[in-house]
């Protein structure tokens, strides 16, 4: 089983009714399991700060979701993640990291770099999958502990092959 | 047309008789107007997190959906999170309503002006967004039938209540965030 698989399968067997997303490459498998569930609600955003308040509303109404985006995203939630600290709201983030070893674009690479910094900065709780077995547990642990947390899956994960696919698509 | 509608009686006139209404407002004089038309635990007041009061109440319509959800926003609130009427388009919950209390004022940062005073029609951009019923009100009257769409009719719902600008005192929510939560989930029955 892929990765993706894997997730959407602990994403099923935690009650995950809602989840949020920013399209990302290295997200697609995913968000298509999700979007072909019909026990989930796939929600696109126009920025990833809206998942932050999708989730949050989610939660008082008594469902779990999570939050797919890229490390650039994390540039966009900062401020709003105050409210998830504060009000203790759970918090699962399943972030695809950009700016790390084959990156192909630059630009990228000043959030990638800052990005668990900045998570941690923030009160979140932030694990690392550097290998495409671990990603599945560590979302798994995450869900299953009710807090705030992100796990950042390593570039070398995804591969920069997707990306490249992407291009010349 | 210079607006006559008074915000705290908008919002209570909004929030009489809520039956099992579920409240969301923006950071801000919409919390304190919540507060002052009589708390609930079924209200959620912000106190941070500018932007995200449309998206906590499309969570909060997707999560359930058989009750009735109401935003009650500032412009200013609502300015910023723009892209979220678009994320709600997409979604058109039924039982959402998003209520934006315009004053054309940051109210509480000096009563700058905000874009809405210059002509920014935010009901114009909800209907591009998909929001089939999305109305200016100005009057009494407007915000009698609002109410009764917003308990009656199928959403999305997208109103902008032109309200006069003043500063008023505030009436303050619980500000423990853990505790508005908590309270809230609790009144639904939902597990802490």
């Amino acid at each position: 089983m892929e990765w993706p698989e894997a997730v959407h399968r602990s994403l099923g067997a935690a009650g995950v009714r809602v989840v949020g997303y920013v399209p990302d490459a290295g997200h697609k498998r995913l968000i298509e399991l999700c979007q072909a569930d019909k026990a989930m609600r796939a929600v696109v955003l126009t920025t990833e700060e809206e998942g932050i308040g999708l989730a949050a509303g989610a939660w008082l109404g008594g469902q779990k979701s999570v939050l797919l985006m890229q490390s650039s995203g994390v540039g966009n939630i900062i401020n709003v993640l105050g409210m998830v600290q504060v009000c203790r709201f759970p918090l699962v983030m399943i972030v695809t990291m950009r700016g790390e070893e084959g990156e192909f674009n630059p630009w990228q690479v000043p959030m990638g770099l800052a990005t668990a910094q900045v998570l941690e900065a923030m009160g979140m709780t932030v694990s690392r999958a550097s290998d495409a077995s671990e990603v599945a547990p560590l979302v798994a642990a995450a869900l299953k502990g009710e807090k705030a947390a992100a796990v950042l899956i390593s570039q070398k994960v995804i591969g920069i092959k997707s990306f490249q696919e992407q291009r010349s698509q | 047309m210079k607006a006559s509608l008074h915000r705290r009686e908008v919002v209570s006139a909004l929030l009489k008789e809520r039956q099992d209404l579920l409240v969301v407002a923006g950071l801000g004089s919409t919390s304190w107007d919540i507060t002052a038309a009589g708390d609930s635990p079924l209200s959620f007041p912000t106190w941070g997190a500018m932007g995200q009061a449309a998206m906590i109440g499309l969570g909060l319509a997707l999560a359930q959906p058989r009750r009735r959800v109401l935003v009650i926003t500032g412009d200013g609130e609502m300015l910023m999170g723009l892209g979220s009427l678009a994320t709600i388009g997409v979604q058109r919950p039924a039982n959402l309503a998003i209520v934006v209390i315009d004053n054309e004022r940051y109210g509480e940062t000096g009563m700058q002006t905000t874009h809405t005073a210059h002509g920014i029609d935010m009901a114009a951009m909800a209907r591009g967004c998909g929001f089939k019923d999305s109305r200016i009100v100005t009057t009494r009257a407007g915000v009698t039938r609002l109410r009764a769409a917003i308990h009656g009719k199928k959403g999305p719902l997208f109103a902008q209540v032109k309200v006069v600008a003043e500063k008023l005192p505030l009436v303050l929510p619980p500000h423990d965030g853990v505790v508005l939560k908590d309270r809230f989930r609790e009144a639904l029955g939902a597990k802490r």
